[in-house]
């Protein structure tokens, strides 16, 4: 799937484009400066690679290769609701593959992507550092400790009733007004 | 110059700490409430417990110091607070799982009422008549913390409660002494690098120093990629200085007057408090230009590395710090020769450098008192896994793997057996019950097969799969194998095949040695660490638990019921109630449905074995059981016209 800049993205482009003239044209600043569009945009889009590249003056290929490299650069951009599931050791042992499994089936995505209203993202991480409440997903930044397949249900869940909610406080204040 | 300038080291010191003494003196008399908020603590819960106390101290008009602190290493009892209520009687108390509501009844009724609400309680924090002390568990008493002393201890984002516990001690008696004579006493400490080699640190400092060259360089390793392990991230969240202490002692000893933290992005926290602790240590004068007054000038910046196990590697960690991918590159010359933009540099891990200024402090002598001979000091494991006290433990090296997982963790839960224990995350072993009287240091672990490593333990109990958890450290190396060398970045990718097809039960029995041989060539084959170790967790499974492996490829049965295409679900219909529909209801996938009895069964073909309905089941009626392999279970037909029917 490719996924265009919406215009608020290519806003945040623009703001990076900015910034990078702070950067000294160094190849150490390479990753300082990925990690800084990655920032910025929440993802590196091919155009942000290609400043980067143009910056420091180095082939764009030279800069996918670094960015591909490292696990934090992403290329798609996340969700509006990022899932993050634990498949760290101690989550491991807990059967964590089976929560991710429950994710991707719920959402129709594999791990490392998007769905296409940009509304989720599944991605697996590393330990999170609470391997006492194995296994563990993240939603945004709220945590979900000692997980189970029908906790995934509750999830979704409690997202839709927030948002439902918010809805509601919305249109009452604007009848108010 | 003025007087003050001139002034020794140690009398620049002292000033700082009259000041930290009057910071802290302003809120002594207060009831103290101290919760750990590292990561750990705030993803079990400890930020919404702050907020309630606050909530709940200003609701109820009581006057308390909220104290924040980082973590004590007790995972499994987060969020943990410590109360202390002088007026009370009582000694400082701990309460363990402190969510919203117990926040807010403790403050009502402790700092309001006197009551400390005894059937909470965890243990108080001292000896007393009245309350059990935590220091009869033994979780508490058999630690013995060097590194972590004060981590959970101090508000690691205030430098004055740092220098009040005793910091920057160690760095003033370093610079009394010359270099020489600190690394003297370092090498004598026979302080060995606890990034996971053990290479004694007193030689790599020697070594540095006595390099030709300018601008030398301390890079304090903090890249922790074990998916297991984050002893590093709880040091820098809940004791930074100490760190940064240990830095500066480094570099006076070697020259330097630049360093490094290397700390993954993926560690907002700590990178937040590191970055914090460095200003402040500059605005003491105890980082920055003439440290302390004196001619010793050495300045800290943070670097974040993106995330790749080999960066642990040093050459690996210099080339992503200069902006290329993380590669390990042949070694001599070593960083010590020509590191970091070609200087001599050191790059030690966060505990060796936090080790020093205890050593510097209370001699070398008192370091090699503790652990063993050949393996002086503490080592700091993360436990985790099938365990009761789950997480950070620093014990003196040398006590046995069954004292600390037994004795000090408290062992298995539920009364399960044990099975296994794996030591040193992806780069360690798999040891069975027959090794658990090992002693810990570097030379027996290596011996058994395993070794430090990261410090990574997770312990299994019998309903763990040896051959899975092998296939997971093998996926996780394959994965994060940087493509240099031939043997790792292709032989780690055959393993994994191997692997995934025995789990499969596909497997077949000249895989055994396939894999040995596979695992023999990538460890002779790689360049570096990663390489070298990656084959450990299923080379030491092979060698230990060879009959797992054979279950698994001749019957095709995985003995702890865990690998999901040998194992199958099914409903004891003799135990199964008529009328309860609670399996029914948890099922993601609707494979139970309900049979003309109006008990229940389960379709095979739509089950994806997540064990919800065995966890679901009522206890009383237990009905739900596990197999493998798969084809034992009894075939329940699904009546036609249930719903759900395909």
């Amino acid at each position: 799937m490719v996924y265009g800049l919406t215009p608020e993205e290519k806003e945040k482009l623009e703001r990076f484009k900015t910034k990078l003239s702070t950067f000294e044209k160094n190849r150490k600043n390479l990753i300082p400066i990925l990690q800084s569009a990655q920032q910025e945009i929440a993802y590196l889009p091919g155009q942000a690679l290609e400043l980067a590249a143009g910056h420091l003056d180095i082939p764009i290929s030279e800069v996918y290769g670094v960015a591909t490299f490292y696990n934090q650069f992403r290329f798609i951009p996340p969700g509006k609701y990022p899932i993050k599931i634990c498949l760290g050791t101690a989550c491991h042992i807990k059967s964590s593959d089976i929560i991710l499994e429950n994710f991707e089936r719920k959402l129709g995505i594999k791990e490392g992507q998007t769905t296409e209203d940009r509304q989720f993202s599944v991605e697996r991480v590393a330990c999170v550092g609470c391997c006492a409440l194995a296994p563990v997903a993240l939603v945004g930044d709220a945590l979900y400790g000692k997980m189970s397949p029908s906790k995934v249900e509750g999830i979704f869940t409690r997202i839709q009733v927030e948002k439902e909610m918010s809805l509601r406080v919305h249109s009452e204040n604007e009848s108010n007004q | 110059m003025n007087r003050i300038s001139e002034a020794a080291p140690a009398v620049r010191l002292a000033a700082v700490q009259e000041k930290a003494r009057e910071a802290i003196s302003q809120h002594a008399t207060l009831p103290k409430i101290e919760i750990g908020i590292a990561t750990c603590g705030i993803a079990a819960g400890a930020l919404e417990t702050r907020s309630a106390f606050e909530q709940a101290l200003s609701e109820f008009n009581i006057k308390a110091y909220i104290h924040p602190v980082g973590c004590i290493g007790h995972c499994y009892a987060e969020p943990l607070v410590k109360i202390h209520h002088p007026d009370s009687g009582f000694p400082p108390i701990f309460y363990h799982e402190v969510h919203p509501g117990k926040a807010r009844m403790l403050v009502k009724q402790f700092l309001g009422g006197g009551d400390p609400c005894f059937e909470h309680i965890y243990g108080a924090a001292q000896t007393n008549d009245l309350i059990p002390s935590v220091s009869e568990f033994a979780r508490f008493n058999r630690e013995v913390r060097v590194v972590m002393e004060n981590c959970g201890r101090i508000n690691p984002e205030d430098l004055f409660e740092y220098i009040a516990a005793g910091g920057y001690k160690g760095l003033v008696s370093a610079m009394e002494m010359p270099p020489e004579e600190v690394i003297r006493k370092i090498n004598e400490s026979g302080l060995r690098g606890r990034g996971g080699a053990g290479f004694p640190a007193g030689i790599k400092w020697r070594m540095a120093r006595d390099a030709p060259g300018t601008g030398k360089i301390v890079i304090c390793n903090a890249d922790e990629g074990d998916p297991g392990a984050y002893m590093d991230r709880t040091i820098l969240e809940s004791n930074p200085h100490q760190v940064l202490e240990g830095m500066a002692i480094c570099a006076h000893a070697i020259g330097a007057q630049k360093g490094y933290i290397y700390v993954r992005a993926e560690y907002p926290l700590a990178v937040r408090i590191i970055t914090r602790a460095i200003s402040q240590a500059k605005e003491s004068g105890l980082l920055g230009n003439t440290i302390l007054g004196s001619a010793l000038t050495f300045d800290i910046e943070v670097f974040q590395g993106s995330g790749a196990f080999v960066c642990g590697e040093e050459t690996a960690l210099i080339q992503s710090m200069e902006g290329y991918r993380g590669m390990p590159r042949c070694r001599p010359p070593y960083p010590v020769e020509k590191g970091f933009d070609d200087r001599p540099t050191v790059i030690n891990n966060v505990k060796t450098l936090a080790s020093a200024p205890a050593i510097l402090m209370k001699g070398p002598e008192w370091y090699r008192s503790v652990g063993t001979e050949g393996s002086p000091g503490t080592a700091i494991f993360s436990v985790v896994g099938d365990v009761v006290h789950s997480g950070l433990v620093e014990i003196p090296m040398g006590i046995t793997l069954r004292e600390l997982i037994f004795d000090i963790c408290g062992g298995i839960p539920k009364k399960k057996k044990f099975k296994a224990v794996q030591i040193g995350g992806p780069s360690g072993g798999c040891l069975p019950e027959r090794f658990l009287d090992t002693p810990i240091d570097f030379d027996s672990l290596k011996q058994a097969g395993a070794m430090m490593g990261s410090g990574g333990m997770v312990v299994m109990d019998e309903d763990a799969c040896i051959v899975d958890v092998a296939r997971f450290f093998i996926d996780f190396t394959q994965n994060e194998s940087c493509g240099k060398c031939t043997f790792c970045r292709i032989g780690t990718r055959h393993m994994l095949d191997i692997l995934k097809r025995i789990t499969e039960g596909k497997g077949k029995e000249e895989d055994l040695m396939l894999l040995q041989r596979l695992g023999e060539d990538i460890r002779d084959g790689s360049l570096c660490g990663l390489g070298k170790t990656a084959p450990n967790p299923v080379l030491t499974s092979l060698r230990y638990f060879k009959e797992e492996y054979d279950a698994h490829i001749l019957e095709g049965r995985c003995p702890g019921l865990w690998c999901r295409h040998l194992i199958a679900y099914y409903i004891d219909l003799d135990k199964c109630a008529r009328g309860c529909d609670v399996c029914v209801g948890c099922c993601p996938t609707d494979a139970v449905f309900t049979t003309s009895t109006r008990k229940k069964g389960i379709d095979q073909e739509r089950c994806v074995k997540c064990g919800e309905c065995m966890t679901a089941c009522p206890p009383d009626y237990n009905a739900v059981k596990k197999v493998s392999p798969a084809h034992l279970a009894p075939v329940i037909p699904r009546p036609a016209g249930s719903p759900g029917e395909h």
